[in-house]
């Protein structure tokens, strides 16, 4: 079984390209499981189901969904495997880009969109550094300077990764995902495989539902931050 | 260096397919794009924008120097190799206007951006109505003044081989010097219009109906000498909106 991890930005246009790719794939026969990764809700997981395949959703609630997701991984798989599926699709929820769900072996993807601004991909870290292919949606709807400069952006800090520029709603760029991931080399199993990236500990009061503001409520794992400049008088 | 492109035929709205094998157009022409709204030019546009490969809903492919265009990157080592300017385009970069061409000519590996940065915006300025600099937010220029510089940044930044433009009649500009600015020497211009000006003052136009290409007609010798008549016209016509736009009566 294929294995391709969706990530990027919060309504970058993931579940409207993967809905295209997927399309493409099933009028070639490739069996399909969707598995989305969530917070607190989704809706993404209905217009996978309207494709007719396997869908699943994890809502990870008090969780961080990046650790949710590395926790059910193997349950994932197998959940796919049971439908002799050949392709798994695992969007995640694209959040706060302190961690990147990218793993060894699977095909990963990251989807960024123009109207995000220039500065974005020097901001979403591992997510983008991680990533096989790397997407850019919404090029349509701005300039042509601002198209290239994100690109251009896009490829420092990435030199390895596939760039595609793709619409959702269009279609554009489908065919071309669609060939990689049937390119992609299958895999028996993502036990023992490792994240490319670290997921930082998460670890204080507030984390086991401590509402409460002030250093005292403060326990675990604390990081206080540090003031540069002039201060009041 | 693009010699030519090709449009290699497709099907229409309805999945009939197009009457024509293939229509070539080579480096330093002009065309034009016309047919009634709806009857599929933008898509035509956007075809070639994306090198289309039969994955578009019009099933066409698009060749450069008769290769692929994954085939052409890999042969020449470009990737970009496509500009566009389209109406539903707009400057989304919170930066004022100069620091925004500096960032754009350094992605495209110019090191002199001063004097680039002039150029641009002494185009632009010639395109728009009110003046306006590098000093302006990019974000606040008026439509007919984002379009002149996406027009002009276009032009002499992206410097690409081939610029796709989507009816820039409509962008309340001086159309005739954008389009001569688009259609510099070597280029393949391709634009979609619905003014007899632009789709006259290209070589050839391309017929759109349902969604498919109908017919190629050449601008023959009777339409060109309608065109100098109409430019004529046209000059006239602007003088009289110049007059009325700076709150003058017409004597």
């Amino acid at each position: 079984m294929k294995v391709v991890i969706i990530t990027g930005t919060s309504a970058s246009g993931k579940t409207s390209l993967m809905y295209k790719v997927i399309k493409l794939l099933l009028s070639e026969a490739v069996k399909v499981a969707v598995c989305k990764i969530d917070c607190l809700n989704t809706t993404d997981d209905e217009k996978y189901a309207e494709l007719g395949i396997p869908v699943a959703v994890g809502l990870s609630d008090y969780i961080c969904p990046d650790h949710y997701y590395v926790s059910n991984l193997e349950e994932i798989f197998d959940w796919a495997k049971g439908f002799s599926s050949q392709v798994l699709v695992i969007e995640t929820a694209g959040l706060c880009n302190r961690c990147a769900p990218a793993i060894d072996g699977c095909l990963n993807i990251c989807v960024l969109d123009n109207l995000s601004g220039v500065d974005t991909p020097s901001k979403v870290g591992p997510l983008l550094t991680t990533a096989d292919v790397a997407v850019i949606t919404k090029g349509d709807i701005v300039s042509q300077a601002e198209r290239e400069v994100f690109r251009h952006r896009l490829s420092i800090v990435n030199t390895k990764a596939i760039i595609l520029n793709a619409n959702g709603l269009t279609g554009q760029g489908a065919i071309k995902l669609k060939n990689i991931i049937l390119n992609w080399p299958d895999i028996d199993g993502l036990e023992h495989r490792t994240l490319k990236s670290s997921m930082p500990a998460a670890v204080c009061s507030y984390c086991t539902g401590e509402k409460l503001i002030g250093s005292k409520y403060q326990m675990g794992n604390i990081r206080k931050e540090i003031f540069w400049g002039r201060q009041h008088d | 260096m693009i010699e030519k492109i090709s449009v290699l035929s497709g099907q229409d709205k309805e999945g009939k397919a197009e009457g024509y094998q293939q229509i070539d157009i080579y480096a330093g022409e002009i065309v034009a794009v016309v047919g009634a709204t709806g009857s599929g030019k933008t898509r035509l546009i956007s075809d070639i924008e994306q090198y289309a490969f039969g994955e578009t809903p019009t099933k066409r492919k698009i060749l450069i120097n008769n290769l692929s265009a994954s085939e052409y990157y890999e042969l020449n080592n470009q990737r970009q190799f496509v500009g566009q300017v389209t109406q539903n385009m707009n400057f989304v970069m919170d930066v004022k206007v100069g620091d925004f061409l500096t960032m754009h000519a350094e992605s495209r590996g110019m090191y002199n951006a001063r004097s680039i940065i002039k150029k641009v915006l002494e185009a632009a300025n010639n395109l728009a109505g009110e003046p306006f600099d590098e000093e302006d937010d990019l974000t606040s220029l008026s439509g007919g003044q984002s379009r002149a510089l996406m027009i002009a940044d276009v032009a002499l930044i992206s410097d690409v081989g081939i610029v796709l433009m989507d009816e820039i009649e409509n962008a309340g500009i001086d159309r005739i010097k954008a389009f001569n600015l688009l259609t510099s020497k070597g280029k393949i211009s391709i634009t979609s219009t619905h003014d007899p000006l632009m789709a006259l003052m290209a070589n050839r136009r391309i017929v759109m109906s349902g969604g498919g290409i109908k017919s190629v007609l050449w601008t023959n010798e009777t339409e060109r000498s309608w065109l100098s008549q109409m430019l004529l016209y046209d000059k006239k016509l602007q003088k009289l909106r110049d007059i009325i736009r700076k709150g003058g009566q017409i004597p």
